[in-house]
């Protein structure tokens, strides 16, 4: 198994853990932490094909990364902002009890 | 892949596999806190140092305490989740098929990874990236991404703070008398622009 393979794997158990927390989990904030886990398997993807590519000397996914870690954070203080917002109205942070969406 | 890459790698994972199924959220934040820390310990690793710190920055020092602050601003700290064993039926289920549509994932990606002719080749010489080349193909041929991202941000903060802002704006005025018969008689909670509300209350207007 070369490196970029064994990274490959790594980031892809990575994100099915995170999957698997977004989805089960009732939490809000836990669904939340899943899809940062999600997100963070994604940038190890950009890193690894980086370094084991072709052309390492051009920074494309070193950059890709740096914006995409940019955006993540930007996602997690709105997400969480929201999750304490619905706490303030409804008094639960549990994601099957806000359904006033649902049809 | 040396001894140390590996080892990083597990801790990673044994951190992640916490994070998520920990019952105590404050547990589950520390051991998020954790995964960070092993990422950015594989990122230094892959020679990408600088996205290393970066990660150790943002996620264990921005993340991670984010997520700290609003488990206990939630008070979800205290109170312990129903166990796997007390729910119900279709919540067991519900669980199961959430892994098993995981595994799937993990199991067509795994496939594809180690079925590879082209990844299964031997990387590149390890490039030597300074900090000031960063800096430059940041402000050459990125600063156009470069500047919409200082945008988000700014609208990311700005839409947070409005959001966690305005409940309290409006139960607080609800909390005294007067405002409360008012709304009372008219029936209708006094409607204030939340984004005036803070300027008032922050004594700007």
């Amino acid at each position: 198994m070369s490196p970029l393979q064994f990274c490959l794997l790594v980031s892809a158990l990575l994100f099915a853990i995170g999957f698997a927390g977004a989805v089960t989990r009732r939490h809000a904030i836990l669904a939340l932490v899943g899809i940062e886990l999600m997100l963070n398997a994604a940038n190890l993807n950009l890193i690894a094909f980086w370094r084991f590519g072709p052309h390492p000397e051009l920074l494309t996914g070193f950059i890709f990364v740096l914006f995409s870690m940019a955006l993540a954070a930007a996602e997690a203080a709105v997400g969480l902002a929201l999750v304490i917002a619905i706490y303030r109205h409804k008094k639960t942070s549990n994601l099957d009890e806000v359904k006033e969406l649902k049809g | 892949m040396t001894l140390c890459l590996v080892i990083t790698a597990i801790v990673t994972l044994l951190a992640a596999v916490c994070a998520m199924s920990l019952r105590n959220l404050v547990h589950c934040a520390l051991t998020l806190a954790v995964s960070f820390s092993g990422i950015a310990a594989i990122y230094l690793q892959l020679d990408a140092e600088f996205v290393g710190f970066t990660e150790i920055l943002v996620y264990v020092g921005a993340v991670a305490i984010l997520v700290v602050m609003a488990i206990l601003l939630t008070r979800s700290g205290e109170t312990t989740q129903p166990s796997v064993l007390t729910s119900g039926r279709l919540d067991l289920i519900g669980k199961f098929a959430g892994i098993g549509v995981t595994a799937a994932i993990f199991t067509t990606l795994g496939w594809a990874i180690l079925s590879s002719s082209v990844l299964a080749k031997p990387g590149a010489v390890a490039p030597q990236v300074t900090v000031k080349d960063i800096g430059e193909v940041l402000m050459t041929r990125y600063v156009l991404p470069l500047e919409i991202v200082g945008l988000v941000l700014t609208a990311a903060m700005i839409g947070a703070v409005i959001i966690a802002y305005k409940e309290e704006a409006k139960s607080r005025s609800q909390v005294l008398p007067g405002a409360q018969t008012k709304t009372a008689t008219s029936n209708q909670p006094a409607v204030v622009p939340p984004a005036e509300n803070i300027l008032k209350k922050a004594g700007v207007a």
